[in-house]
């Protein structure tokens, strides 16, 4: 009898603890999305301005039929995706050298040089970025730039999520054990066959797990656009226009899924390599 | 007179102010059994390394089978190692971990996996293949790394400490095993480890390792009958040493002697003392007793009769003269 007291006081302690977190998950952050799914599917009053509460697929028809929303989502697809290739490509030896080469003292002051631009604004380094790649700006003068466009998004916004990437990696590589580079030299693995056949592969989860930062970031991503992306337009961009000039907020919603949808996609996949517990 | 399998001239090794190992000469024999014995810290690992080529040495020559491998890389050595911690690689099969050194060097794929099977089989793992090794106990990954180093047919098969994770009766089930499966295959092994009862008990010869340097090298009876300093009298076994006035009251010498426990009788003659400990231990018992003359000996007995020595006891201890050893050069005798 006391016992089954004292189990239900523990419940409802237990209730008590977690009730404002589940409210935060549940209204701030479910509920959000869920009012944004919703409200895809209304329409906006042509004359009045006035959004009209009924269902309606249209939003999602003029997406799926209209070409340029196709080649919108395609383009910020391939910048996602050249941006998180980019940045593995980066990571890797960089991660490494911190990791397994640099001495423990030089390893700090490195894991440091990652982690400060973090706290610079990101508005700041994207127009840093923005004066670096003018025409007669500093890159120029000296080994030429892209100029504004496509190529500068994928360079900002690499530089802006390297360290995203960085820090998994050299997480994965600091819990590897340098005896198992050791067995594989041992057993006549040169460098590159113990990365591809060791180090890789235990790394796979790591890189997926950098790879949900650069690769979501970078798909939803509209300022970097602005600032460096020229005539360049993706996904956030299309949303930020309805929203504010063509003041169509069901339409800004409906295309808001797009990234929503293509994430749950790809983190669906991503699972199944482990890469959700290196987060 | 053939090549040995493993010369060591004049080899050292820093790290920065540290010196790890302090000038090594050293032969290992073709298909011999050799322990490398010494505390933690003494440099026996540091010497293993320099020999795998995972450490370079600051001077000093590594030669395998008469070639100078001094400057090469692990990988072009012919040797492997068993690492104390196994280092199977988690991602890959048991079978695929042992295949790992022929997939390398190109063994096409049917030969590779008959090979590895095969060498699952001699080390009792035969049905195991398809596991990770985080699915098997300590002492089957201790036989997974011992496959995939035996795999590839080392001409020296290097060992750091690989039985120190496993328990007593497997460790020691182990040391027959590893002696059994050198026996076999008839390569040199080089075993590290700091368990002198271990080096004892599996090794043809035996090398101390002190301070970065080696002490005394030796069959394990010359080893253990004879040790060339107080260092491996006190490290290989239990030894009484006599110095100084209690030497000279003792066996009418001068000099550093030492006398074995298992030496040593209880009796009713011989040197006076009191006994100051008695530790039961199963088959024997061990006495501590304090000698008039100065000096604290252990003594062993086996624990055949009854009515023991008690503690605070006057007893009285005798031994031959033949097992008292003279440690360190000058004979005075």
């Amino acid at each position: 009898m006391d016992d089954d007291q004292g189990i239900g006081r523990r419940r409802w302690q237990l209730a008590a603890l977690l009730s404002a977190p589940l409210l935060w998950l549940g209204v701030a952050y479910l509920g959000a999305l869920a009012v944004l799914f919703l409200s895809a599917f209304w329409t906006v009053n042509g004359f009045t301005g006035e959004v009209v509460r009924e269902f309606s697929l249209q939003n999602f028809r003029t997406i799926v039929t209209e070409e340029v929303y196709r080649n919108v989502t395609l383009r910020s697809l391939g910048v996602a995706v050249a941006v998180t290739l980019i940045c593995v490509a980066l990571a890797l030896p960089m991660a490494y050298y911190m990791a397994k080469v640099a001495s423990p003292r030089a390893r700090h002051w490195l894991v440091i040089a990652i982690l400060t631009p973090l706290w610079a604004s990101y508005l700041v380094k994207a127009y840093a970025w923005r004066v670096l790649l003018a025409n007669d700006g500093p890159l120029d003068s000296v080994v030429g730039t892209p100029g504004y466009g496509l190529i500068a998004v994928i360079i900002v916004l690499t530089y802006l999520w390297l360290p995203y990437m960085i820090l998994p990696i050299y997480a994965g590589l600091e819990r590897l054990p340098d005896s198992l580079l050791e067995a594989s030299a041992d057993l006549g693995g040169r460098a590159g066959q113990t990365f591809r056949g060791v180090v890789l592969p235990i790394l796979v989860p790591s890189i997926f797990a950098g790879s949900i930062f650069t690769f979501s970031l970078s798909l939803g991503d509209y300022i970097t656009v602005q600032i460096v992306g020229g005539k360049t337009q993706m996904i956030g961009n299309l949303v930020y226009a309805n929203v504010g000039a063509a003041n169509n907020l069901p339409f800004a919603a409906a295309i808001a899924t797009i990234p929503v949808i293509i994430m749950v996609v790809y983190l669906t996949a991503v699972r199944r390599s482990g890469a959700l517990e290196e987060l | 007179m053939s090549t040995p399998a493993i010369r060591l001239s004049g080899l050292r090794k820093t790290f920065g102010p540290v010196e790890a190992v302090a000038g090594i000469d050293l032969e290992i024999t073709d298909g011999e059994f050799f322990s490398m014995l010494g505390p933690s810290g003494s440099g026996k690992t540091t010497v293993l390394r320099m020999i795998a080529g995972f450490d370079r040495p600051t001077a000093g020559t590594v030669a395998l089978g008469g070639r100078d491998v001094t400057r090469l890389p692990a990988y072009e050595r012919d040797v492997n190692t068993v690492f104390q911690d196994y280092a199977l690689f988690p991602h890959l099969s048991v079978i695929e971990n042992v295949e790992y050194g022929l997939k390398v060097r190109k063994v096409p794929r049917r030969e590779r996996r008959a090979r590895a099977e095969q060498a699952l089989e001699a080390v009792q793992l035969a049905g195991f293949g398809g596991r990770k090794p985080s699915a098997m106990s300590g002492g089957q990954r201790q036989r997974v790394a011992l496959a995939r180093a035996l795999v590839n047919r080392p001409k020296v098969l290097l060992l750091d400490e690989p039985l120190g994770a496993l328990d007593l009766k497997l460790r020691e089930q182990m040391q027959v095993e590893l002696k059994q499966i050198q026996r076999d295959v008839g390569i040199t092994f080089v075993f590290v480890t700091h368990d002198q009862d271990e080096a004892l008990t599996m090794s043809d010869r035996v090398a101390v390792f002190d301070a970065g340097r080696i002490a005394q090298v030796g069959t394990p009876e010359a080893v253990y009958e004879q040790p060339a300093t107080p260092f491996v009298a006190g490290f290989v076994g239990t030894s009484n040493l006599l110095t100084g006035a209690a030497a000279r009251s003792l066996t009418g010498r001068d000099g550093t002697f030492s006398v074995r426990p298992e030496k040593i009788t209880i009796g009713a003659e011989g040197a006076p003392g009191t006994v100051s400990e008695v530790i039961y231990a199963g088959p024997v018992t061990r006495f501590v007793v304090d000698l008039d003359a100065g000096a604290r000996m252990v003594v062993v007995e086996q624990n055949r009769r009854t009515g023991k020595a008690q503690r605070g006891e006057r007893v009285q201890l005798t031994w031959q003269q033949e097992h008292v050893i003279e440690i360190g050069g000058n004979r005075a005798a």
